[in-house]
């Protein structure tokens, strides 16, 4: 028997388009003349003509829809899902914000919701006060508060600021201190959205090693929904992944993290479009294609984890006598930058090119990633002094398939293997004589 | 009679309260702490659970006082200039030029009663009446008892009123001091009673107002202007008595009025004059339990849903 301390029944969350938003009594007074001279609701036109294909439902759309799950007392859950799937609205539900418009939800604990660091800060007070106004509306008592104020104004870094009113503060101190009375708050269920995303990167680390201790010591039941997937994959040890307002998939982390960005768009083979062209300063420069090709010379999205990766960047030069290299960067599924490199040897760099079309490649050694899908970016620079006049972001992406046998890391070992990258080392035994 | 009526009701929504925590839960042997529904029941005020955030309402009650006044020259001097200058003004237009007269009251006393009691009844409503508008950002990221907002602005509204009481106290023991024919009397003890009940009605009206306005946001025009309207029927600088001898067709305006009767009840608290109105305050407390009930209703009906329409 699991012990359950929360369970979703059957939720959903209709919202009505057209009609909300008008908002003033005289158009309830028109829509209620119309009515009873037996004529249609005029501002429901509003909502068809936005989408015919759907006459006669088009104002009212489902943004949750039969939503089940139950969560065990301790458990890590992530809620993962594309923007519009329905994330911020089970948030809202779940932290009683709005209510569903069917279904319920039952809560065997305490619940307290972060959708916002610093909810009902008050500039004219000081950092003090704020901790006292902000842990109460976070649902904590005065005594709570006080027994914690030492070790939430250190967790801050803020101790000199602590008397001054807040409005004195830098937007960075400002979400310190916010964060700080967040990270203290101790209910049995904690609802959690994309609030790591905050500070400086020290206070960053500082505040997921805080969320890991939370959710790891603590026994803690946390709800978490974030777009960064190695922080999902660190804290969570279950998830949820939501599509149109639905639970398309339930259960563990990595298994569904695979399943949200198997549709992600990556592509092997990009034809720059104008538009991406205009928005750099480049001038002289123009990047035309971009391939991902094998090792049997075919362009390719799937490599094997011990083959080459060459990646060839088709440009045309539009003005002589530049100088400049080649770079690019790359990144794995969770955004995590795994390298970037840069052609410090380029004939470019002392020669300029005459006007017109070339290719330059770069080889991505096997037996360098381990296996997943990444995306690289492409960048034009010059040294003296150094400056990026070109960079684009999601050039081309790739899959790395894992594979045994004598040419790859893994050989014949079967468990998980752990690990960013996959190289081979070389390994030595050297006898005491 | 109110207070019971209050506690009454108090004690009927913790009675409805107590069986819904503990929703058996057949899985385990745990019960569920509570429950979210698409509704709340009509009339619930979840009481435990304001009592449960107490220290937030303290603190905003603090956040109000301390924050009002703040990056102003005059602070919290504000409160006595106000009530002051509009009763100057009052015994002038009113009194002076007007010729109301005010018995053997000094007029300027007799609006200045009339005028801390109303202002109070006045800065609850507005306040409350913009409840959803003025903590939208703050209902739409946290859960906590909604109640407590306008709870917290007619508390701290009372700070504010106790301030004007002392002023108004200042002024009657001058005017004491000069002979004027004022007085207490055993009444006077039951003056904290009028204030709840201007609180509550105030309160409740403010509800009312504030789940319509989320809907309709050109009431909060007509709040504005209305209220300056209905201080011309709540016999502020007027005897109760002096309309019906002096208007006899338009006395029915003010006799209907409960907040006229709290304004007269004061002045006969607080300086003998006129009558207590007893079957007047009997026919506000009625009104009051019943506007703060269908405040109360329309509140919960709103509560829960308004963040999707603002």
């Amino acid at each position: 028997m699991k012990d359950i301390i929360l369970k979703a029944e059957n939720i959903s969350k209709q919202y009505r388009l057209g009609v909300v938003g008008t908002g003033s009594l005289m158009h309830d007074l028109n829509r209620w003349w119309h009515q009873i001279r037996g004529k249609e609701d005029p501002y429901l036109k509003i909502g068809e003509t936005n989408d015919r294909s759907t006459k006669g439902e088009s104002d009212y759309v489902w943004a949750l829809q039969d939503i089940n799950f139950e969560i065990g007392r301790g458990e890590v859950i992530g809620i993962i899902g594309k923007n519009g799937a329905g994330k911020s609205t089970l948030l809202k539900i779940l932290s009683r914000v709005t209510a569903p418009t069917t279904g319920s939800i039952k809560f065997g604990g305490r619940v307290a919701s972060l959708l916002e660091v610093g909810t009902g800060f008050n500039g004219e007070m000081t950092g003090r006060e704020n901790i006292y106004l902000n842990g109460a509306i976070l649902g904590m008592t005065k005594k709570e508060i006080t027994s914690k104020l030492d070790e939430i104004i250190e967790f801050s870094g803020c101790q000199r600021y602590i008397d001054t009113p807040v409005k004195r503060y830098s937007s960075g101190m400002y979400v310190r201190l916010a964060f700080a009375v967040a990270a203290f708050l101790e209910p049995e269920i904690l609802i959690i959205d994309e609030v790591l995303a905050v500070g400086d990167a020290e206070f960053q680390k500082k505040a997921i090693g805080k969320m890991q201790d939370i959710s790891k010591t603590g026994g803690r039941t946390v709800l978490f929904v974030s777009h960064n997937m190695a922080a999902v994959k660190s804290l969570c040890t279950r998830g949820i992944l939501l599509e149109n307002g639905k639970v398309k998939y339930e259960g563990s982390i990595d298994h569904i993290i695979e399943r949200y960005l198997e549709d992600e768009k990556t592509t092997a083979h990009r034809i720059l479009s104008d538009e991406i062209i205009k928005n750099h300063n480049a001038d002289f420069i123009k990047l035309i294609e971009v391939k991902v090709i094998n090792t049997s010379n075919a362009i390719s999205i799937n490599h094997g984890i011990a083959d080459d990766i060459n990646i060839e960047f088709t440009y045309d030069i539009l003005k002589e006598n530049e100088l400049f290299t080649h770079g690019f960067n790359l990144f794995n599924i969770e955004n995590i930058h795994i390298l970037s490199s840069h052609d410090k040897r380029s004939l470019t760099l002392s020669e300029a090119l005459p006007i017109g079309r070339y290719k330059k490649s770069v080889i991505i050694p096997g037996n360098l990633l381990a296996e997943g899908s990444y995306t690289c970016s492409f960048a034009i620079m010059r040294y003296n002094p150094f400056f990026v006049e070109f960079h684009e972001m999601n050039i081309v992406g790739f899959n790395i398939i894992d594979e045994f046998g004598d040419k790859t890391v893994r050989g014949n070992y079967f468990g998980h293997f752990p690990g960013i990258i996959r190289p081979e080392l070389t390994w030595k035994i050297k006898s005491n004589e | 009679m109110f207070t019971l009526l209050a506690q009454a009701y108090l004690l009927v929504s913790l009675t409805k309260f107590n069986p819904k925590t503990m929703i058996p839960n057949e899985q385990t042997n745990t019960t569920w702490l509570f429950e979210i529904t698409p509704k709340n029941k009509f009339f619930s005020l979840n009481l435990k659970e304001v009592w449960q955030y107490r220290d937030l309402l303290f603190l905003f009650v603090k956040r109000d006082i301390v924050t009002v006044y703040k990056q102003t020259v005059l602070g919290p001097l504000w409160f006595f200039i106000q009530p002051l200058f509009t009763s100057i003004t009052f015994t002038i237009i009113f009194n002076n030029v007007a010729g109301i007269t005010t018995g053997t009251v000094p007029p300027f006393l007799f609006n200045l009663a009339s005028i801390t009691v109303w202002n109070y009844f006045t800065s609850c409503l507005n306040g409350t009446s913009n409840t959803f508008a003025n903590n939208a950002g703050i209902f739409g990221k946290v859960y906590f008892p909604r109640i407590i907002a306008p709870l917290t602005v007619v508390i701290s509204n009372l700070a504010k009123f106790l301030i004007q009481v002392f002023i108004f106290l200042c002024f009657f023991i001058y005017y004491y001091s000069q002979n004027a024919s004022i007085s207490f009397n055993s009444a006077t003890v039951f003056f904290p009673l009028i204030v709840i009940l201007l609180g509550v009605l105030g309160l409740g009206l403010g509800m009312m107002i504030s789940a319509l306005v989320t809907k309709y946001r050109d009431l909060t025009y007509l709040i504005g202007f209305g209220v300056q309207l209905l201080m011309y029927i709540s016999a502020v600088f007027f005897p109760l008595q002096l309309i019906a001898i002096k208007m006899p067709n338009y006395a029915w305006l003010v006799k209907y009025n409960p907040l006229a009767y709290c304004i007269e009840a004061t002045r006969y608290m607080l300086l003998s004059t006129g009558e207590f109105p007893i079957w007047g305050m009997l026919y506000t407390v009625t009104i009051t339990v019943s506007v703060f009930l269908i405040g109360l209703l329309f509140f919960n009906h709103t509560e829960k849903k308004f963040i999707d329409t603002v």
